[in-house]
C-alpha cells in the first residue's frame, strides 16, 4: 500500500516548510538566541539527517526507473552528509568550520540530480516543469550557505537559505503525478488525472 | 534620573521589538496561507468528500498541512524563542 509520488512529496514540502520555519526564526533572532536551547539547536540537522533516512524507503520503493533511484540515494546521502555534519558541529565533535561547507555541496548535488534525472523538457508536464524549476533552485541556492560560511553574521545569506526551503516545499505542494504545467500537457504523459 | 532610564530601556525594546514581531507572525502567515489555499482549491480538503478518495488522500491533504505546520511551529517553537529572545535584549539594554 505505498503512497502516490505525489502524496510522498507533500509529506517532504511539509519536512522543508517546518525546517524553513525554524531557519528563517534562527535568521530573524540570530544564532545565539537560537541556540540557547540545547533542543532548538539540534531540530534542523536532526531534520535533515531524519530527511535523509527517511529518503532512503523512497529510494527502494519508488523503483520506476534506474536513474530515478540513483537521483533518490543521491539526495539521501547528501542530506545525512548535512545533518550528520551539522549535529557534529552543534554537538562540538567537529570544529572545523570547513564542515559547513557540506551544505552548499549538498545542494549543488541536489541541484544537478533533479535536473539530470528529468529528462522531458520544461513543459512536458507539470512534474517535469517542478523537477527543472527545484532543480535551478537549489544551485542558485547553493551560494546562500557558501555565503554563510564565509560570513556567519550576515541576514543576507542565512535569511536567503531559510527561503529555499520554504521555496522548495511550495514547489512540493505543487506536484502532481500528472497535471499541465501552464496549459501544456504533453500528449506522451497522458491523460491529466 | 530613573523616568529617564525608563524611557531608555523602553526606547531600546520598541527598536528591538520588530524581531519580535516577526517570529511572532511566522506561524500565524503559514496557516494563514494554508487558509487561503484551502478556499481556493476546496477539492484539496478530500475529508469533505471522504468516499471518493483513497486512504493516502485522507490521510495527506496539504492544506490541512500547511495550517499544522503554521500551528505546530507557533505553538512549539516560538514560545520559548520569544522569552529567550525578550531575556538577550533585556541584557542587551
Amino acid at each position: 500500500m505505498e503512497p502516490p509520488a505525489e502524496v510522498v512529496h507533500w509529506m517532504f514540502g511539509v519536512g522543508f516548510l517546518f525546517l524553513g520555519l525554524c531557519l528563517l526564526a534562527e535568521a530573524i533572532i540570530g544564532r545565539e538566541v537560537w541556540r540557547r536551547r540545547a533542543w532548538r539547536a539540534y531540530i534542523w540537522p536532526g531534520i535533515a539527517f531524519l530527511m535523509g533516512v527517511l529518503m532512503w524507503p523512497v529510494m527502494v520503493f519508488y523503483t520506476s526507473s534506474a536513474i530515478h533511484m540513483l537521483a533518490h540515494s543521491a539526495w539521501a546521502q547528501a542530506l545525512m552528509l548535512v545533518g550528520g555534519a551539522q549535529l557534529g558541529l552543534v554537538r562540538g565533535k567537529l570544529r572545523s568550520s570547513m564542515w559547513e561547507l557540506t551544505l552548499p555541496l549538498a545542494l549543488l548535488v541536489s541541484g544537478f540530480a533533479f535536473l539530470i534525472h528529468e529528462q522531458n523538457p520544461w513543459f512536458f508536464s507539470r512534474a517535469a516543469f517542478l523537477h527543472h524549476a527545484i532543480g535551478w533552485t537549489l544551485l542558485v541556492a547553493a551560494i546562500f550557505p557558501l555565503g554563510q560560511a564565509l560570513q556567519p553574521r550576515r541576514f543576507a545569506w542565512s535569511a536567503g537559505f531559510a527561503m529555499t526551503w520554504i521555496v522548495v516545499a511550495v514547489m512540493l505542494f505543487c506536484d502532481r503525478d500528472l497535471a499541465p504545467i501552464f496549459g501544456h500537457l504533453s500528449k506522451f504523459a497522458g491523460g491529466p488525472r | 534620573m530613573d523616568a529617564e532610564l525608563v524611557r531608555q530601556g523602553a526606547r531600546a525594546r520598541i527598536r528591538h521589538s520588530w524581531r519580535n514581531t516577526a517570529v511572532s507572525a511566522l506561524g500565524p502567515l503559514t496557516a494563514l496561507a494554508g487558509l487561503v489555499w484551502a478556499l481556493v482549491q476546496p477539492y484539496r480538503i478530500t475529508l469533505l468528500d471522504p468516499d471518493k478518495h483513497s486512504f493516502w488522500y485522507l490521510a495527506v491533504q496539504p492544506p490541512l498541512l500547511v495550517m499544522l505546520v503554521g500551528a505546530l511551529f507557533h505553538f512549539w517553537v516560538v514560545p520559548g524563542l520569544l522569552s529567550d529572545l525578550e531575556e538577550a535584549e533585556e541584557r542587551a539594554t
